[in-house]
């Protein structure tokens, strides 16, 4: 039988600084068969030179401000409850508008697709229901796996950029898979399309997760 | 027309395809062991299996049923529904008994995943369904009493 | 003491049978050698509750219905205790509506109050020994010995080496004459009776069998559902049916007194056809109601005072020379049953019967009511009850609502119809417990003894207007309104004392909801002596040995409830334990709650201990069943339940805001069923009232806050 271990969610920053300095070494168990994909140490690198170079060019300034400012408006719709409620940082999903834990005990589960009888898509359709408080729904409604939960929810601005540069955090090989999942991704166009909507309409905040990246993926200050 | 199997047994029907798999098998199937008790997919009482999972018809249109297989309280598999009426008649549990259907049904998910299920294994399978008569501590017996008797049924089998 | 009116359920029974003439019901025997038309065997039917076949089946006919409470089995212990039925061979069915199957007390055909066993232990266990001694004569005849040489067991009459099957006595036992008197069994020869028996009803419903009011199925049978007045008390304006009409399945759109029915081939149909039904209401006076004002109201209204029930001594005086007082008020909103069967009821009318299917409690008050409607004599109305998914009182109004419709639905269409209410109709549609202030103030003497106490109770009467209004609301005071209060065994004992009672009239649709008064008066009572007793110094379960010291019962089920929870043992910090003991439907119950309040899981209660007496325990498996249910049904209700008003409009709808306690929140229950040897008290309701305060007295002890209103969960973040 399968044996997941369940990661606690300190472990991402564990890994991170561990990618900073330039050794890949992860302390955690993952399960036998999970593929886990390479980090992409290029990036982070360069990067890092690039950016101490430029430290007194105004220019750079400029582009790093521009580029905090991109992540700053992406933020709130990574924040916003249609995103963040499945991106917990437990392993029961968030409903609603106020973010509050799902009702009836629902999990996670090793896959990210709830557990037992209580599996996301017992409940959730492929296509929202019309009517009050009818499950919303899409062919691949679920949440990111136990093994790589992606939480949002608690994470400041600086803490959820590192999290997108650290492809142990959202196992993409490098940031601009990152870029491709907001943008294509089914999951995340149908966020923008029931209930409450996000801030950005779901074009603008592509273009806003693009120019955070494409100006340095700066870190937030804070 | 919209081709389902219920049970085992092939329909080919003339529904509107926003139909709920809960009044295609009550009303126009006559099955009426499932139940009705909320609609909006809170309280499990409409659980039927869809091609092995513990689906909430009251909220699954007919078209996503399409080709697929349900199985429902009449039809549940011997090797699970065996062990679970048993524990639920050794254990008692049904008061009113209108929810029970949807109990077993998603207990039946859980003892099939989970052979031996601790009690959280139980919150986290059962707490979708919910019983006004409150017969919680039951289920709960009944199903880690089900569990033992599924083991040991399988035992005998495979001698 | 004089001049006090203490009515309390054990005297509303009294009083019932004496406003039914002193009505005994007659042990009627109807006509012998009746057959099931085409069946090939034999019944032998010496009365209306049992008939015997020649394939040796025992039938039990229920004059009760069967809701979960167990009566399927508990009724049926009795016959077959008596008959000597062999239990595999016994089954029930619910009765038919008719005078045979009165309630032995309320004299209507009615299961409620906690009273089925009550109502049947002697004519239950009388139909039995009835049946016993006929099929012994006929063995006795058959083989010429004397009935003193015969015995009987599992079913058979047992004469010397034969052993004769039931069964096969049939077609004698028919034609003997039914004896006016027979002997009932020594209880030191009950062989059922206080056994853990299995519930007969649990095959069916584990497979999908059960027949409940919404499987009801016919051939062309339409399924209707209605769309009723959002507002309580708004009458229809107008309505616009064109788009309802051109959805397919739509078969046709009537008007009723309660509003507009859609009638179509299924639910889902009839539902879409309701979605699109454009309706214009007149609100009328229910558009007032509003929640925002309604404590404010209540409290008003417990300014004024009320019509006072209890007064003796002069409890003002007392409570001047009083060593301490505390004056407290509780509050405890609007409840819906939500029994999750929705109700529904289908319906077959022709010209000369009125054929009706439903889940109900009140039988012969839905066949009156269909008469009436129908205008067909009684005996043509046919009441068929099924299962009852749930109920809590929902399937026990005093008006027979869902039933009414039902018909009038088949009256308007002229078609074979079932009425089916959705869960927001269930939720929105009002039958409500309705919302109580109870206001105290009591004066302890230097022990911490209360010796003056005035109360004010305001609250809607649920039993006026219905059909115990005479027996139950005396000078104005509905006793169920004040159930328990002023009757309890220490404020009986109290010299100077006044409690009054301040009925609103309200367009709000109150009914009798699971323990009925006592839902709210015990969380007042035993919140209020939680905190006499810290307000006196003393341990809770310390005070209340004091005040029920010449209450063996009470007493007895508080220590047996303390020993068996560990009571005073040292608890963590933001743990506690709350104790609460008191008499619910003629049975002793003490609780004690065991709980946490933290910032991640809030309140968890972890565990309850329950010590119960319900009298002579006639199926103690079903006691603790029983027991266990309604001390969650209450603490649910007691954790989340609330009915608000916003312009008259029900603001809750279904399970998403009226929420339920579920498998992960269900708390450890242990109960301890006291052997007892008087009359069977109640069980259904016993301790619905009794987890609330035991709850916020739990919560008491773990945080230092005490909660005076419900739910607990508006309090959740004042808690940490």
């Amino acid at each position: 039988m399968k044996k997941i271990r369940y990661a606690p969610a300190s472990r991402v920053w564990i890994t991170g600084t561990i990618v900073a300095a330039g050794i890949v070494f992860s302390p955690f168990a993952f399960p036998e068969n999970a593929v886990q994909e390479p980090v992409n140490l290029a990036f982070t690198l360069a990067d890092t030179i690039d950016r101490t170079k430029a430290q007194n060019s105004n220019e750079e300034k400029k582009r790093a401000a521009e580029s905090k400012a991109a992540f700053a408006d992406a933020y709130k719709v990574f924040m916003h409850p249609r995103c963040m409620n499945c991106h917990p940082s437990g392993d029961a999903p968030l409903q609603g508008d106020k973010s509050t834990i799902h009702t009836m005990n629902v999990q996670r589960g090793p896959d990210g697709k709830g557990l037992f009888a209580m599996k996301c898509k017992n409940c959730h359709q492929d296509a929202n229901l019309e009517g009050e408080h009818l499950p919303p729904g899409i062919e691949t409604w679920h949440l990111p796996t136990a093994q790589r939960p992606m939480v949002f929810q608690g994470k400041t601005p600086r803490q959820l950029a590192m999290g997108f540069k650290d492809s142990a955090f959202t196992g993409f090989k490098d940031i601009h898979r990152l870029v491709e999942h907001v943008e294509t991704d089914h999951l995340v166009l149908h966020s923008f399309t029931y209930g409450t909507r996000p801030p950005l309409s779901h074009k603008d905040f592509v273009a806003r997760v693009k120019e955070w990246i494409d100006k340095g993926a700066e870190l937030p200050d804070k | 027309m919209i081709k389902l199997t219920v049970n085992g047994k092939s329909y080919e029907l003339d529904l509107p395809s926003d139909m709920p798999v809960l009044w295609v098998i009550r009303d126009r199937l006559g099955l009426t062991g499932t139940k009705y008790g909320c609609g909006v997919a809170q309280c499990g009482a409409c659980t039927v299996h869809m091609d092995g999972e513990a689906i909430r018809s009251c909220v699954t249109p007919v078209s996503r049923a399409a080709g697929k297989s349900i199985v429902t309280i009449e039809g549940l598999e011997p090797s699970l529904s065996k062990p679970l009426q048993e524990a639920w008649t050794e254990i008692d549990v049904p008061q009113c008994g209108y929810c029970q259907s949807g109990q077993i049904m998603a207990a039946a998910i859980l003892i099939r995943d989970q052979p031996q299920p601790t009690d959280n294994d139980i919150d986290n399978a059962m707490a979708g369904n919910i019983c006004r008569c409150c017969t919680y501590l039951r289920i709960r017996q009944a199903i880690h009493l089900a569990s033992r008797l599924k083991s040991s049924n399988a035992m005998l089998s495979a001698i | 003491m004089e001049g006090l009116n203490s009515i309390g359920r054990r005297q509303f029974i009294r009083n019932t049978t004496l406003a039914a003439g002193g009505l005994i019901i007659p042990f009627k025997i109807t006509p012998r050698n009746k057959t099931k038309a085409g069946a090939p065997e034999l019944f032998f039917r010496p009365n209306a509750y049992l008939r015997v076949g020649s394939d040796d089946t025992v039938t039990i006919v229920l004059s009760h219905c069967e809701m979960g409470q167990g009566i399927w089995t508990s009724l049926s212990m009795l016959i077959a205790e008596e008959l000597d039925a062999d239990w595999k061979s016994v089954k029930a069915e619910h009765a038919p509506a008719a005078v045979e199957f009165y309630h032995t007390i309320y004299a209507t055909q009615r299961t409620g109050g906690s009273t089925s066993l009550l109502s049947e232990f002697d004519r239950y266990r009388k139909a039995g020994a009835t049946a016993r001694q006929l099929l012994v004569q006929a063995a006795a005849n058959r083989y010429k010995a004397d009935v003193k040489n015969c015995r009987t067991e599992n079913g058979q009459v047992i004469v010397g080496e034969n052993r004769i099957r039931y069964g096969e006595l049939v077609e004698e036992a028919m034609r003997l004459p039914v004896p006016g008197e027979v002997k009932l069994k020594e209880p030191a020869d009950w062989k059922l009776i206080g056994k853990k028996v299995k519930r007969l009803d649990t095959p069916d419903k584990i497979n999908g069998k059960a027949i409940f009011g919404i499987d009801v199925q016919f051939p062309g049978l339409l399924t209707a559902m209605v769309a009723r007045a959002p507002i309580p008390g708004a009458k229809v304006k107008s309505y616009d049916a064109s788009a309802t009409k051109s959805v397919a399945g739509v078969r046709q759109v009537v008007q009723v007194p309660s509003g507009i029915a859609v009638l179509a081939d299924d639910f889902w149909a009839a539902k879409k056809g309701r979605d699109k039904l454009k309706v214009e209401w007149v609100p009328g006076d229910g558009e007032k109601i509003d929640s925002d004002n309604l404590l404010a109201e209540l409290k008003q209204r417990a300014d004024k005072g009320g019509i006072v029930n209890n007064t003796s001594g002069d409890p003002d005086a007392a409570l001047k020379r009083a060593a301490k007082i505390v004056e407290v008020e509780y509050y405890q909103p609007f409840l819906a049953h939500a029994p999750m069967e929705p109700v529904n009821c289908t319906v077959r009318l022709s010209k000369d019967k009125c054929e009706i299917w439903t889940g109900t409690q009140t039988q012969t008050d839905d066949q009156r009511a269909a008469s009436e409607i129908t205008g067909l004599p009684i005996e043509n109305v046919f009441i068929n009850t099924v299962f009852l998914g749930g109920s809590f009182g929902r399937r026990n109004i005093t008006r027979s609502d869902f039933v009414r419709e039902g018909v009038e639905v088949a009256k308007a269409s002229g078609k074979l119809v079932k009425t089916v209410w959705t869960r927001e109709d269930d939720i929105q549609g009002g039958m409500y417990r309705p919302a109580f202030l109870h206001r105290f103030k009591v004066g302890l003497d230097a022990n911490g003894e209360p010796v003056a106490w005035k109360q004010v109770s305001v609250g809607q009467s649920v039993m006026t207007g219905g059909p115990f209004e005479k027996v139950a609301v005396i000078n104005g005071v509905d006793m169920f309104s004040i159930e328990g209060m002023h009757n309890a065994p220490f404020v009986k004992g109290i010299k100077d004392q006044r409690i009054e009672l301040n009925t609103p009239v309200w367009p709000v649709t109150v009914d009798n909801w699971r323990a009925v008064g006592l839902s709210h008066t015990i969380f007042a009572m035993e919140s209020l002596t939680d905190e006499l007793a810290h307000a006196a110094g003393k341990d809770p379960v310390e005070y209340r040995r004091m005040l029920y010291k010449q209450e063996p019962r009470l007493l007895n089920v508080l220590n047996i409830a303390a020993e068996k929870s560990g009571w005073g043992k040292q608890l963590p910090k933001g743990q506690g334990m709350g104790v609460t003991v008191f008499e619910a439907v003629q049975s002793y119950v003490a609780l004690i709650t065991e709980l946490s309040v933290t910032k991640e899981k809030g309140v968890r209660v972890e565990k309850v201990t329950c010590a119960i007496d319900c009298g002579l325990p006639i199926n103690p498996d079903g006691i603790v069943a029983q027991t266990e249910g309604s001390i969650a049904f209450g603490l649910s209700a007691a954790l989340y339940s609330e009915i608000t008003f916003k312009k008259g409009r029900v603001q809750q709808k279904n399970f998403y805001n009226y929420p339920m306690l579920r498998m992960n929140e269900m708390p450890d229950i242990e109960v301890h069923v006291v052997q007892s040897t008087e009359k069977p008290g109640g069980v259904g309701e016993s301790s619905v009232g009794q987890i609330m305060s035991s709850l916020t007295n739990a919560i008491f002890a773990a945080t230092g806050k005490r909660i005076r209103s419900l739910p607990v969960i508006h309090h959740s973040t004042s808690l940490i």
